[in-house]
Order: C-alpha cells, then structure tokens, then sequence
C-alpha cells in the first residue's frame, strides 16, 4: 500500500470511478490538463479524454447547472468548484434543483451528481479562499453533505458520492490536501455515507467534529489524555443526512459533550447537534454543552486566520471546563 | 433596421452580424412570402393544437378563479409558438420547458389533467404521460438553460442524433444563467435550440427595460452561433424555423436561438393584474395579430377549413377538456407521509421518525 496525501486520494477515488463508469465525467475550470487548482483531477484528462475530463468555461452557476442536466440524462457528473468561497452561485441549482429533481418529478428524474469544493481557511490563501459554509448547505433537503478528515476517508466516501443515486456536495478541506498523509489502498471499496466515525473512543466526553478541525481535536484529546480525561473524538464525515445515533450512543456514554467546527458560531451545524442532544439525551447530560467554533466574524485575511480557527487550547480548555462541571 | 455604429469610420470592421426575420403569414392570414414545405393537413393540426390549448388555458383560468386550482400562467397569445416547436420536435428529444408552455406539453403527451394536477398543488403532476426524459415546468426563470445545456452535452457525448430544445420568456434572457448556457452550447456545438418566447412583458416590466438590444435573437451572436427572429404569431413561421434550428442540431451544426415576437395578452399569472401597468388599447391592438385568428383565416382561404369543422373542433376541445377536468378533480390528495417518498432514492433513516410523525398525526 502506498502512503497517499489527501488531495491524491481524491484523485485516486476519481481515476476509480471513471475507470469503472463510462457515465462519470469529471468537469469544473482547471480540471483538464492543469488538473485542477489543487491538482485533484491530474492525469485525468489524459486518461479518459477531453470529453470525460471537460475544462469548462469560468462559471459556477453553469457548472452546476451543467450537472443536473447530464445527470437527468443518466450521466454522472462530478464537478469541481475551485474553492467554497466561490460555490454560492451554485446555490440556485442546488436548492432549485438539484435537491429536488427527484421528488418534484415524483421519481422520474434523478440528480446522481456530485460538487466537490475544496473548503476551510488555515493555506494563507487570499480574500474569498478560506470559507467553511457547509451549514447553508445542510440546510437543503434531498442533498447530502460530506467531508472528509483523512486520505482514507477522502477515498471511500467519494466513491461512495459517485456511486450513491442521488446529489452530494462534497466538501475536502484544503489545509488537509497535503498535510494528511495515510496508507490507502486503491481497491475501489467505497465507505458509507450518513454514517459518523468514531476516531477515538473514551469515557469522559464526547468531541464531534467534522474537517480540518479534527486535527486540533485529535491534538486536544492527546492533551486531555495527559490530564487524565478520556475523550471521545467522532468526526461527522457526512452533515446531511447526519448520524444521530452515533452522537446519542456516545453522549449517552460520556454524559458530555463538546462540538467543534471551524464555521462560525451562529447557525453553525454545532447547534442542530446540540439541539439534537438537549432533545433526546438531556437526561444523560453531566453538564452544559459547549461549542468551540470560529468567531461570527468574517473569516480574518492571514495574518489573523490563525486566531480566528478554534486551537488545541480552546478545544481542550472547554473539554476541561465541560468535565470540571459540578 | 436599427443599426449601431461605432463612431471612428476609420476603424477596421474585423466581425460583422445579421439578424433576420421570418414571416410567412400577415396578421390577416395572406401570405407575405412562400409557403415553407409544410401539407395543409400539418396545419390543420397545428390549428387544432393551438385551439385546444386555448380551451385549456381558458378552463384553467377559470378553475382558479373559482377556487379549484392554484396559481396559474396562462399562454393566451403564444399558441403558436408552442404548436409550431413541439411539432417540429422529436420525441426522443428533450423539452426543457418554462412554466408557460403549455401546450408544448399537450403535443408531447403530457395529460391535461396531469398539467392541472400540478398548477392544483401535487408533485404527482410531473410524473407525466409525456416523454420520461423531459424536464417538468421551470418556475425559477432561465434556470432551465443550464440544464439543457448539461442534457444536450449527455446527448452529444453519447453520440445520440437528439436534440434539446430550451423554452425561454424576454424575462429569462437579462439572466447570467442563459448566458452562460449559450455560452457553453457555443464552444461544444451543442445539439441544443433556446426559443425565446418573446412576448414582450415580464409581469410588469416591458421589453424596453429588459435589454438595449434591438433584437433578443442577436444575444446568441455573443454566444457564437446564429439566432433569428420569427413571428411569433404566425405558427408556419415558427414551425419552420424550428425545423431548421432542430434539423441543424441534429446533424451536428451546433446551437441556434430562435426569438419568437409574441405578445402576452392574458396576465403574467393569475395572481397578477395586467391593467396595473399596461394599458388595455395595447392588449387590444395585439389581439388584432394573435395566431388562431390569423392561421383560421389563412386555413379558409385555402378551402382547407369550414364553419362546420370549427364548431366541430370547439365542441371536441371542449369535452376534452371538461373531461380531463374531472379527472382533475377526481384525483384525491397523497397521503401525507408520501412528501418523503422521493426525497431521496432511499430515505435515510434519520428521517424515517419524521415520516412517521407525518402518519401518526393524520386527523382525517
């Protein structure tokens, strides 16, 4: 097995599906022969060809338009936004249609598309390039919403997107595309959707999280290990339809919890989850719920960003705080 | 004419563009130029067509007005338009409809009462006896473009000799959205016909301030290929432009626009009030050039339709659709829990306590 960064396994998982459907088409600005911005899409083009590995003209809304319309007409269509912060054009297509072909069609037309968007701050990239919105996104019934935290999981929940009938947006946060490094094995095994992983188990509080962020959180419970705090560390992998049992089992174990997500605060998904445990494992909480998450702010430039993300000292003091809870 | 000139003669003319107009019939039925090759049968059809979706439209209207149907969008005044598209169209090809174009749907098999089903608030509406592939109204205006965009690159990509034709209103075309479609069908030569049904009024906001152009047909210039304006009204025109544009398409030619002139004499829908902003001479005076009249008259004049057949037709158009009407009404509510039934193509099953709650709650 070879060690494969994230942004590889992204690329690997496409070759996959391309080799093993002749209806997957890869297209977005940049994904031919410059294989993509972040080089997601590499090789592809000269592989499967121009007409499967399209370059299309510099507009988002089209590219997502573009997808519903093959993907009524039976093609699979896998998109690529350059970077989150330009995916809001697209958000017509997807909430209009997309998300709702098949049920506005009662079942006679099927939306089996992917947009997969790089997301999150954390490059140094400039204004616009750092946007972690996925809230608005799970926000829109008929839809899914993933993201992966791990080359592995990048792999088989992408595969896993392509293959499911039905539209996904697909978010890879950036600050993981080189920095995440794991064996993968190219075997075309996907991994299922609107299920949770539980990357570390513990007894004394429950951290979801979701992206990039997991980093810190993995790094936070390292810390809190050391002070004798078991942590449970679940990473959300898919936000719509999300894992509610797999949060409930574990609060319901740990009798606390703490969310953490690098979007901001208000109308962030931390708090569908929270009112998701004050709703039905109130009884087992120990103590309040805590979220640590970005400021309501505008995403700072560089120079500020790393202030702005929730850090291994903000994740585990409220770890802390939440477990000092009388 | 409208030309605009840049103002430095001295410059070189490095492009240069004609849009052109069609018309074969006058608004009082005479022929202005040579019939297209189209039998005088075809036209009696045509002439059908557009008469039932008249009758249609009318009995909408009044549904709602008596509280048995929803909002509606009538297509008084643009007969034609979808009588003389549809016909030239195949069934394999893909319709991607605005939420106008109601008799499109008629000629392409969708049910009456299906069209009623969902302007009467059901989903189950556009699960239509029409063509599967076709796309369901569009209410989201210009939407549409990119869609046929993406279908018409399936059909290219598969190599398959179909063609998908996009209906658009003036409205539609001030959006990024059909722009950026065209765009596109102009790079790959899509097998792709936008017909802009050009009736001159998006609910209250004229023509004139929708766009500087002199034409809407001229938009797919910047696009890269061809458009030409027809007379809306004048459903021979319409035909035969659209057998031109869909017949290109089909061989490979790529793309063209077709602007059809129409003029929008009923509401924008039934929710809204025409005489708030335009003024009932202008509605009248188009009436004097709406297309049943003028082809009726062109029918007569060739011996090719008597006041026998028209009573015969009306009588027919009416029982059809007072028929279809009661089926309409007939059709009893889904069940409640059936809102998750398509939602996805299976429910996760997170949401299946929300389905139940929907079941449990049902008072009858």
């Amino acid at each position: 097995m070879a060690e494969v960064t994230l942004v590889e396994a992204v690329n690997l998982a496409l070759a996959r599906a391309m080799q093993e459907d002749p209806n997957v088409i890869v297209l977005g600005e940049d994904v031919g022969i410059n294989g993509g911005v972040f080089r997601a899409t590499v090789g592809l083009q000269k592989r499967f060809g121009p007409e499967r590995v399209l370059d299309t003209p510099l507009a988002e809304l089209l590219i997502s338009g573009l997808c519903v319309g093959m993907a009524a007409q039976g093609l699979k269509p896998v998109g690529e936004i350059q970077f989150m912060g330009f995916i809001y054009p697209c958000i017509d297509q997807l909430v209009n249609h997309a998300s709702r072909l098949r049920n506005r069609t009662q079942g006679r037309l099927s939306c089996p598309m992917v947009l997969r968007a790089p997301c999150g701050a954390g490059i140094r990239a400039p204004e616009h390039h750092s946007e972690h919105t996925e809230a608005m996104l799970a926000h829109i019934p008929g839809l899914r919403v993933v993201i992966p935290s791990s080359p592995e999981r990048a792999y088989g929940l992408l595969l896993a997107a392509i293959r499911d009938p039905d539209p996904v947006v697909f978010l890879e946060p950036t600050r993981l595309y080189r920095s995440a490094k794991a064996e993968v094995e190219d075997n075309g095994e996907a991994l299922p959707l609107d299920v949770a992983f539980v990357l570390r188990e513990g007894k004394d509080v429950t951290i979801v999280s979701w992206g990039a962020i997991l980093k810190e959180t993995l790094a936070a419970a390292d810390a809190l290990a050391g002070d004798g705090i078991s942590a449970e560390v679940i990473d959300l992998a898919t936000l719509k339809p999300y894992d509610e049992k797999t949060i409930l089992a574990s609060v319901a174990k740990t009798g606390r919890c703490v969310i953490v997500h690098e979007a901001v605060r208000t109308g962030g998904f931390g708090g569908e989850i929270a009112a998701l445990i004050a709703e039905r494992a109130l009884a087992s909480l120990l103590a309040p719920i805590a979220r640590v998450t970005g400021y309501d702010t505008v995403i700072p430039l560089p120079r500020l960003e790393q202030h702005y993300m929730p850090s291994v000292g903000r994740i585990a003091a409220a770890a802390r705080r939440v477990c000092q809870f009388a | 004419m409208v030309e605009t000139r840049m103002s430095d003669a001295t410059l070189s003319v490095i492009a240069h563009f004609d849009v052109r107009r069609r018309r074969v019939l006058a608004a009082d039925g005479t022929l202005v130029g040579p019939r297209p090759d189209v039998a005088v049968n075809a036209l009696t059809s045509l002439y059908r067509a557009m008469v039932l979706t008249r009758t249609f439209d009318l009995k909408a209207v009044s549904l709602q007005r008596t509280g048995r149907l929803g909002t509606y969008a009538v297509s008084l005044g643009q007969e034609a338009v979808s009588a003389g598209v549809a016909s030239a169209m195949q069934q394999e090809d893909v319709l991607l409809p605005s939420y106008r174009d109601n008799g499109m749907l008629l000629w392409r098999g969708v049910k009456m009462e299906e069209i009623l089903l969902y302007w009467g608030g059901d989903e189950r509406g556009n699960r239509t006896s029409g063509p599967a592939h076709d796309f369901p109204f569009c209410v989201p205006v210009g939407s549409q473009a990119p869609h046929a965009a993406g279908v018409a690159y399936a059909l290219k990509f598969r190599k398959e000799p179909r063609v998908a034709v996009c209906l658009l209103g003036d409205g539609a075309t001030s959006k990024g959205d059909v722009y950026e479609a065209m765009n596109f069908a102009g790079v790959h030569k899509l097998p792709l016909v936008f017909v802009v049904n050009n009736n001159q009024w998006a609910i209250s906001v004229p023509l004139k301030l929708q766009t500087a152009c002199a034409t809407l047909a001229q938009k797919a210039i910047a696009a890269g290929f061809e458009g030409e304006q027809v007379d809306g009204n004048d459903v021979i025109a319409v035909r035969a432009a659209a057998e031109e544009a869909i017949a290109a398409a089909r061989g490979g030619k790529g793309p063209r626009l077709i602007e059809a002139l129409t003029y929008r004499l009923g509401d924008h829908t039934t929710a809204d009030d025409a005489a708030r902003y335009r003024p009932p001479e202008e509605v009248q005076a188009h009436w004097k050039e709406e297309p049943i009249a003028r082809l009726r008259a062109y029918l007569v004049s060739q011996q090719a339709w008597s006041k026998a057949e028209e009573e015969q037709l009306a009588a027919e158009c009416q029982s059809q659709v007072e028929a279809a009407v009661e089926r309409y009404l007939a059709t009893p509510a889904r069940e409640p829990a059936s809102m998750f039934d398509h939602l996805y193509a299976r429910l996760p099953d997170v949401y299946a306590a929300q389905r139940d709650e929907i079941g449990g709650a049902s008072h009858g």
